[in-house]
């Protein structure tokens, strides 16, 4: 069981959110890419076994999507930020 | 004294007080090269292996499993077996996958308990009615058995589900395949490992695979490194499921592939009670009575990437919420254990059995936790590619390439994404 800290509600139960997808770059200007690009963007994963950055949605809350980093191990949350925001530091936090 | 299981192998070492069994298959230390190594001793490696030994001549190859046999998916699923599929791809490969079933007892000298008791598939709307009609019509024009059962067949066939107007989601009518059942999960690992092995397929146990070896000039694998030395080989077969990313970016190839957890559960030994393998779509749910009298179930991903092994609770309460409502009267039944596993879950929710983009290296995974009952076909498959070097008909459609043509085999007709099967 999760224990999420939306970033703007606070930490919350898991069973309010839904997992989205891996946070994949969306490529910048898609009229460019090349096929092989876009098939790369739409389809193939790192899937990496650790640390996850993906993206959630608050159903039960905010309504809105947020990056979560994950590990896909231990389960243990490193942060949340709302998207393209850049993780907050130690420094900051 | 042959190793041949039979009734007169039985009552002769019953007469010597079962002293006499010997060790289904060897424990050799892995030789410095091969013509063949397959990656991954679950069912889907040994049934590679098999296949290459007895179908394609190949004797020098070796199984390498990081863990002990048939110890990952093959002895975490819920050991369903059936070919009610939609799209030929995957309906023609499942067919051909049931029929190895069919025989596989006797071709294995092995009792994997496989029992045809019918695979039943529930319908809950009149939108779902309509789909299940075209699936049962599809299946019908390949050549697939399938019924279609009425309220009164279900409670006549399934006297313990609750048929009833007033349940949260009313049952109207269901799919049945009646070849469809389940096996003995561990059977068919072993069937499998002691049948290779007899035919010299060398199954090295505890020993991981940490990097494949490719020549530099040509970019083809020429070996394996892994925790017991080095080994060689021009031809690598990947068979590991939820670790299909992680040995496949051994060789830098990056997959379609997520992988995530998917949780079962068997309840305490009740007399028999269910007769077939209930499943539902719309609440995404499957039951069915093991031969011990266990009720074994499952449901739904867990929802989130994790290589993690161990589920979450929210899920059990879905699983149990499903189970309780389609059959009341297990509401008091006691788990007796639950567990996951890690399935590959690609982004059509189809297979991958084919050659991947370097040369002598190819792969059988994405299994989209329905790989139990492709254990044959996968290994028929995936050993016709590797000793041919090009895919059998039956898997050609099921390439990695497909992601690049655009050719997706998606039964759900959504996506890409994730989790879908």
């Amino acid at each position: 069981m999760l224990l999420i800290s939306c970033p703007w509600c606070g930490p919350r139960d898991e069973t309010e959110f839904v997992y989205g997808e891996a946070a994949v770059e969306r490529p910048a200007d898609p009229a460019s890419t090349t096929d092989a690009e876009w098939t790369d963007y739409l389809y193939f994963r790192d899937n990496p076994k650790g640390e996850h950055k993906e993206l959630w949605f608050h159903r039960s809350g905010c309504h809105r999507w947020f990056v979560l980093e994950r590990n896909t191990v231990t389960h243990a949350i490193a942060g949340a930020y709302p998207p393209k925001a850049r993780p907050v530091t130690e420094d900051e936090a | 004294m042959s190793r041949r299981y039979s009734i007169w192998a039985l009552a002769r070492n019953a007469l010597r007080h079962h002293e006499g069994w010997q060790k289904a298959w060897r424990s050799p230390e892995p030789k410095p090269a091969y013509d063949a190594l397959i990656i991954g001793g679950g069912g889907h490696g040994l049934a590679t292996a098999y296949y290459l030994a007895k179908l394609h001549g190949l004797h020098n190859i070796a199984v390498l499993e990081r863990g002990w046999i048939g110890g990952g998916n093959t002895g975490r699923n819920t050991t369903i077996v059936r070919s009610n599929y939609l799209l030929d791809e995957n309906a023609l490969f499942y067919e051909h996958s049931l029929k190895l079933w069919e025989g596989l007892s006797e071709d294995l000298n092995y009792n994997v308990m496989f029992s045809q008791r019918k695979v039943i598939n529930t319908c809950h709307t009149p939108a779902e009615r309509e789909a299940t009609v075209r699936r049962y019509n599809s299946m019908r024009l390949l050549g697939i058995d399938a019924e279609f059962l009425s309220r009164e067949d279900l409670a006549r066939i399934e006297p313990a589900m609750n048929l009833s107007p007033d349940s949260r989601f009313p049952i109207l009518c269901a799919l049945a395949q009646p070849r469809g059942g389940s096996a003995r999960h561990d059977a068919v690992a072993w069937g499998y490992a002691r049948a290779a092995d007899a035919l010299g397929v060398d199954i090295i146990q505890n020993c991981e695979v940490t990097g494949i070896d490719r020549d530099q000039a040509t970019g083809a694998v020429i070996g394996v490194q892994t925790t017991r030395g080095q080994i060689e080989a021009r031809k690598i077969g990947i068979a590991v499921a939820g670790h299909s990313s992680q040995v496949a970016a051994m060789a830098g190839v990056r997959l379609p592939i997520e992988s995530h957890l998917l949780q079962a559960f068997v309840s305490e030994p009740v007399k028999p009670f269910l007769n077939t393998v209930v499943s539902t779509g719309a609440a995404h749910f499957y039951i069915s009575q093991t031969n011990k009298g266990e009720v074994l179930l499952g449901g739904e991903l867990d929802g989130y990437n994790s290589f993690s092994q161990r589920g979450t609770l929210p899920k059990v309460q879905d699983v149990v919420a499903n189970a309780t409502e389609m059959f009341p009267c297990i509401g008091r039944l006691r788990f007796m254990r639950q567990w996951a596993g890690v399935m590959d879950m690609t982004m059509d929710g189809s297979p991958i059995i084919g050659k991947l983009p370097v040369q002598g290296l190819y792969m059988s995974g994405g299994w989209c936790y329905g790989g139990f009952k492709a254990t044959p076909g996968s290994g028929w498959c995936l050993a016709w590619t590797i000793a041919k070097d090009e895919p059998h008909k039956l898997n050609a459609g099921l390439s990695l390439e497909r992601f690049r043509t655009g050719h997706m085999i998606d039964e759900k007709g959504a996506g890409p994404f994730p989790k879908a099967h």
